[in-house]
């Protein structure tokens, strides 16, 4: 158990849900959920889930602390908003999945091998190192991520949608070697690690 | 038509709807002086469109027959239709209305004989029936329309079809010359009961009510089972006039959504549970009807009649606000989409015809009313000091069933008495 999970355990012992109003992006917008079902029902990607977002809402306000945090379900969201037009109460769906995966993380619950996961991470290294994304290098970091002959595959089989992609200059093979970032890199770097500093800050307030 | 007189004394009515006339009646069996104002031709307001009421499952029919008695016993009730109020000023005790009247193109001597009605070639939309029958240019809005007199629709007037209604009248009940007419009274106290209209349907958008034929709403159920509605009271559905014998119910369309109207309609609970009755009425044991809720909401006494529909082994009961509804389009039938809260199930399920359980608005929206009224965030209008001897009636005031709707009206009329009475003492 990492030490900010043990330090959160201890805390909201009785509450899951204090936990996550306290801790999770928009966490407070959990308790107005009325179960009425509809985000669940215009999830596009709604068959799979393991638990569509009614019934994460309902396991936090249920305390099933381990199984929320634990699970595959919040990395599934693809952020196209269907359930946030929808909700009746106005509940910012979206961003509560991506809070608690993130909170998940931070805590070190996140499923490890969940694919979007270890995407994002590998996203947010590319794109805090030189302050802009550089394409060709996340791709082909993506394609390998499962492995030398699996990468193999994968580029082959999107080698038409490359070679289009080529064509109409929407990629930069030499991007692999040359990356030129963006201006003002160090300044970036600097304001990330800052806000990485005030978020742990605040995390070990609500520890403490 | 003679001016109709009024005083400081008098208390005007707004809307001619059951909460409406309650209070018109209660105010003038009192001795009161009364002016009822109605913007249709005919008074009663919507539950001259409904089919049956709940709890007790009569005919509305009924307890309109005896208002309108009662109306047309009182001398002390000045009845105006096809009128709206324009301007509203003054104070408690001393306010002066300005009323539009809009001409119907028939006086007094009318008898209903329907002959004009027949001469007349023109057809429009019949607004009683939500546009699913059409109707003649001269008419009588219904059956039991009180004043029992027609009405010629202003787009004729002009053409050959007015002149054929004239023709054909032999009592010289029509007047194609007749006037719109403004007149401004002096009145004391207001009741103001102008009543709901049916939230606009095809803003639900997931719901296809503007694309898919068999998704209807619940008042336009009550009129096809009217059996002088436009399928002569067969309970079929539009698409292909198949009886729908598999209906799907969605509450809370329009209601409790942040997107919509926030508030719950109150009744529209209720008139699902009646309306799955209809069913059972229609096809007994063949009728199956689905129930999709968020929570029922049946308040105190007629949680008894929940509990009857609820022991109907051909009703049941999905816990799920539908996310969604496709359809078929070779049969027409609805697909109704969505995850039940009972079990997180995802379902995906066939119905006959899909009937919106629609929720209720003020019928005049905030903002709109010919003096300022303070309402609440929904339109409703608000027992407020600030809204002087004006006081609201039935669903002008909440969302209310039949019941509450005269207990309100009543109470209304009580408060417009106090202050005329307040007037005479000073003036007498
Ligand atoms: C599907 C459905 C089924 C229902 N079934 C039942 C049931 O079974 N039992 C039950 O108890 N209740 C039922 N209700 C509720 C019932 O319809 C209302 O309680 C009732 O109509 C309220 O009456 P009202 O007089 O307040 O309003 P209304 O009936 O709306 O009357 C208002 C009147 O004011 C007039 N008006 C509007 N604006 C103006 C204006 N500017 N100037 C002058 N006049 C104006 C209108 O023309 C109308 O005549 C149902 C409702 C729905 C939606
Ligand atoms: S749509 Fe909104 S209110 Fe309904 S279950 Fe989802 S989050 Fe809860
Ligand atoms: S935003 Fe995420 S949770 Fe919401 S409907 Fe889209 S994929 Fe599903
Ligand atoms: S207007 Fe004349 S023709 Fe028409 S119904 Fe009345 S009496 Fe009959
Ligand atoms: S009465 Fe029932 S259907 Fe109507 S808004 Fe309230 S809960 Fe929804």
């Amino acid at each position: 158990m990492s030490d900010l999970n043990a330090q959160m355990v201890e805390k909201y012992r009785n509450s899951f849900l204090k936990e996550v109003e306290a801790n999770v992006e928009e966490g407070e917008w959990v308790k107005m959920c009325m179960q009425c079902g509809v985000c669940s029902g215009s999830c596009p990607l709604g068959p799979y889930w393991e638990h569509p977002p009614q019934e994460i809402f309902m396991m936090i306000r249920a305390g099933k602390r381990e199984e929320v945090l634990k699970s595959e379900s919040m990395w599934m969201c693809t952020s196209c908003y269907n359930c946030i037009v929808r909700c009746p109460r106005g509940l910012p769906i979206t961003h509560i999945m991506h809070g608690l995966a993130h909170y998940a993380e931070r805590l070190g619950l996140a499923p490890k091998q969940n694919p979007t996961r270890r995407f994002a991470l590998m996203f947010w290294d590319n794109i805090a190192k030189h302050g802009r994304v550089n394409e060709t290098v996340l791709s082909i970091k993506l394609y390998f991520m499962d492995g030398f002959s699996a990468g193999i595959k994968r580029a082959l089989e999107m080698l038409p949608v490359g070679l289009g992609m080529l064509k109409a200059k929407r990629f930069n093979p030499w991007g692999l070697f040359f990356h030129k970032g963006c201006k003002g890199k160090r300044d970036i770097q600097k304001i990330l690690a800052k806000a990485r500093e005030i978020e742990l800050a605040k995390a070990a307030k609500f520890g403490g | 038509m003679s001016e109709p007189v009024a005083t400081n004394q008098t208390i005007l009515v707004v809307g001619g709807g059951i909460s409406g006339m309650t209070a018109a009646l209660e105010a003038a069996e009192c001795g009161k002086q009364v002016i009822l104002v109605e913007k249709n031709p005919s008074v009663g307001g919507r539950i001259t469109q409904l089919y049956k009421y709940f709890p007790k499952m009569c005919f509305p029919a009924c307890g309109l027959e005896i208002n309108l008695r009662r109306l047309k016993a009182n001398r002390n009730i000045r009845l105006l239709t096809m009128a709206e109020v324009t301007r509203l000023e003054g104070e408690p005790g001393d306010y002066t209305a300005t009323i539009r009247i809009r001409p119907r193109y028939v006086n007094e001597n009318c008898t209903a004989c329907g002959a004009c009605a027949e001469a007349v070639e023109a057809e429009f939309d019949d607004e009683f029936h939500f546009g699913l029958k059409k109707r003649k240019g001269a008419y009588l809005p219904f059956i039991m329309a009180y004043p029992q007199r027609y009405v010629l629709d202003p787009r004729i007037i002009g053409t050959e079809d007015a002149e054929r209604a004239k023709a054909a009248c032999k009592y010289d009940a029509i007047d194609l010359d007749m006037q719109e007419q403004t007149v401004e009274l002096k009145v004391g106290a207001v009741v103001w009961a102008t009543g709901w209209k049916p939230y606009d349907a095809a803003r639900i958008q997931p719901y296809g009510y503007d694309r898919f034929r068999n998704v209807i709403t619940s008042v336009e159920l009550e009129r096809i089972m009217d059996p002088n509605g436009p399928t002569g009271g067969r309970l079929v559905r539009p698409s292909d006039g198949k009886e729908a014998k598999n209906i799907a119910f969605i509450q809370c369309a329009g209601s409790r959504d942040r997107n919509h109207l926030k508030h719950c309609s109150r009744i529209c609970c209720m008139a699902s549970l009646k309306q799955a009755t209809y069913l059972r009425e229609k096809f007994g044991d063949e009728g199956r009807a689905t129930i999709y809720y968020i929570d029922i909401r049946a308040i105190d006494r007629i949680e008894d009649f929940y509990a009857r529909v609820k022991a109907d082994p051909n009703v049941s009961f999905i816990k799920s606000k539908v996310a969604s509804i496709t359809e078929d389009e070779k049969t027409g039938d609805v697909i109704l989409h969505g995850v039940d809260t009972e079990g997180y199930h995802r379902y995906s399920n066939r119905h006959d015809l899909c009937v919106l359980a629609i929720g209720m608005e003020p019928s005049v929206p905030a903002g709109e009313f010919p003096i300022e009224l303070v309402v609440d965030d929904n339109g409703f209008i608000q027992s407020d000091p600030a809204n002087g001897a004006i006081f609201a009636a039935g669903c002008a005031e909440d969302a209310l069933d039949v019941n509450r709707a005269v207990q309100s009206g009543t109470a209304a009329a009580l408060k417009a008495i106090q202050v005329v009475n307040r007037v005479a003492g000073t003036e007498g």
